[in-house]
């Protein structure tokens, strides 16, 4: 199953996990089934419209999802997802 | 100096929630950047013109409305770099007065980045970090390499693998560990991101980058007090997180609310390397919706930030103000670096090119008007680039030990003695 790795402000949701595991066709579904599974989850990675929020950035496999097809981006059995949020200048 | 509580929480942009002064810089409830604040009232009742004046000439003597708890203890001399009046320079670029704040003599690594890295280490330190270490596109390496050696902390800077040597050298020097990642900045930004919170380190740009931004605004307070404690009408600074832009717009607007200053017009233009021109493309597009750049490919290897974190609030503070954004080719980087060097004897990187090419193109649009005074941000030096201007500058004429050979050299070029 895919991997979606969860950076440090979201780990009180996930009982401190790094990683979890979650299937799901595509980045949606990821989404949603990660909020099944660790409920509000979501809601802090996509605003109320479903957009994923201004200051996240998702990564499939080191890709930025926004030069994939955002939501819609197909997700591999050997995919790993990273929620990464942005960072200032350097 | 007192050490009352000036610096209260962190607070994020978006939703206004507060968070302890930890080492945390998202909000865990939309990603939205957490911010330093600060007891604006305590602050008034002691924070005049005459006890500024009345310290030492560095960024610190704006302590009160930077975020550490007791006295800064790291990079203590940074800042109050010259504010220059650049008259030859106004000419050519076809304005009434112009001024250069020249960070490129910032002490001790000779970048605006000394600023950020001094606030970021001092409070790395009241957090008790051992460990210090940032992604950077260069200049942000040098500075925590150097205070970080200074302060006796270990530091790890992370920065992509194809940077200029000026910037490379200026880092290993110091001992510290250089890591160059394959790929583009975004990409060692993500991996900072991931092994932040793993090794208790100090990020100054990750975990620390609430203390980190703040040390900008310095820039701008210096502008301020040093044409008179008045605010510039335009400034013109160049961006790649798009953060300096937005602190300097915050330290015009605390001393306006302070009474540092009087309130008055002022209008803060952002430039880019055509290159990497996230936000300026938003900006000219009239959205606030940044599109990040995949593959930036621009001399400006030190402005080369794909997806800009604080783009979308550099686009508000320049409406706000009623900036405005411009960006420019590689050529015209080499030709501001020229320019300002012949006319006003500052050798800039390629970021204070980008700054001087846009300003050029923001006079000639109007955007800034002639009869009007414009401050440029020089942000780094020259000598640490200077693979972008190798060849393009002419080269020295060699000649024998020799009068004769001499006085054919310069023989149509001057009068002869008497
Ligand atoms: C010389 C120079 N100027 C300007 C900047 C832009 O900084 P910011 O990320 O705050 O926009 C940088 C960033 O690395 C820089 O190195
Ligand atoms: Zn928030």
């Amino acid at each position: 199953m895919p991997i979606v790795r969860i950076p440090t402000p979201l780990r009180k949701l996930t009982n401190n996990l790094e990683e979890v595991t979650v299937s799901g066709a595509t980045l949606g579904v990821v989404l949603d089934e990660l909020n099944a599974a660790y409920p509000g989850l979501s809601e802090r990675i996509v605003d109320e419209n479903g957009v994923i929020r201004r200051f996240v950035n998702i990564f499939v496999n080191d890709e930025d999802v926004r030069f994939l097809q955002e939501k819609e981006t197909p997700i591999q059995e050997a995919d790993v997802v990273s929620i990464v949020p942005a960072i200032a200048g350097g | 100096m007192s050490t009352k509580p000036w610096f209260s929480n962190l607070k994020c942009r978006e939703c206004g929630r507060l968070y302890e002064k930890e080492a945390i810089h998202i909000c865990e409830f939309d990603f939205g950047p957490l911010e330093a604040a600060y007891d604006y009232d305590a602050i008034r009742e002691v924070f005049t013109r005459e006890l500024i004046e009345s310290r030492p000439q560095t960024m610190w003597r704006y302590r009160e409305l930077l975020p550490i708890d007791g006295e800064p203890t790291v990079g203590t001399q940074v800042g109050f770099t010259p504010l220059v009046k650049a008259d030859r320079l106004a000419k050519a670029l076809g304005i009434r007065e112009l001024w250069i704040k020249n960070d490129s003599v910032n002490y001790p690594t000779l970048s605006f980045k000394d600023r950020v890295v001094s606030v970021a280490l001092s409070r790395a330190r009241e957090l008790g970090f051992k460990v210090v270490a940032c992604a950077s596109t260069g200049n942000l390496a040098n500075s925590v390499a150097a205070n970080a050696a200074n302060a006796g902390l270990k530091s790890y800077v992370l920065i992509p693998s194809n940077l200029e040597q000026g910037k490379v050298l200026g880092s290993l020097v110091y001992g510290t560990n250089v890591i160059g990642i394959k790929g583009p900045y975004d990409q060692v930004n993500r991996l900072c991101s991931e092994i932040a919170g793993k090794y208790g380190w100090g990020f100054v740009n990750v975990n620390l980058r609430p203390y980190y931004a703040e040390g900008s605004k310095t820039m701008g307070f210096e502008i301020a007090e040093q044409l008179g404690w008045k605010l510039p009408r335009h400034t013109v600074v160049c961006m790649a997180s798009g953060s300096l832009l937005t602190k300097l717009h915050k330290a015009y607007k605390e001393f306006i609310d302070l009474d540092i200053v009087e309130k008055s017009d002022f209008s803060i233009h952002g430039a880019q390397a055509s290159g990497c021109s996230p936000i300026s493309t938003a900006f000219k597009a009239g959205t606030e919706m940044v599109k990040p750049v995949q593959n930036p490919d621009t001399i400006a290897k030190s402005l080369a930030i794909g997806t800009p974190a604080d783009g979308y609030y550099a686009i508000r503070s320049m409406k706000e103000t009623g900036g405005s954004c411009e960006d420019c080719t590689d050529e015209e980087i080499v030709e501001g670096i020229k320019l300002l060097a012949e006319t006003t004897g500052i050798f800039a990187e390629t970021a204070g090119g980008v700054t001087v090419a846009c300003a050029r193109k923001l006079i000639e649009s109007g955007k800034i008007p002639s009869d009007e005074s414009a401050v440029l941000c020089i942000t780094g030096h020259g000598l640490k680039t200077q693979e972008a201007i190798i060849g393009k500058v002419g080269e020295p004429r060699v000649i024998g030990p020799s009068l004769r050979e001499f006085e054919a050299l310069v023989a149509d070029e001057v009068g002869t003695k008497n």
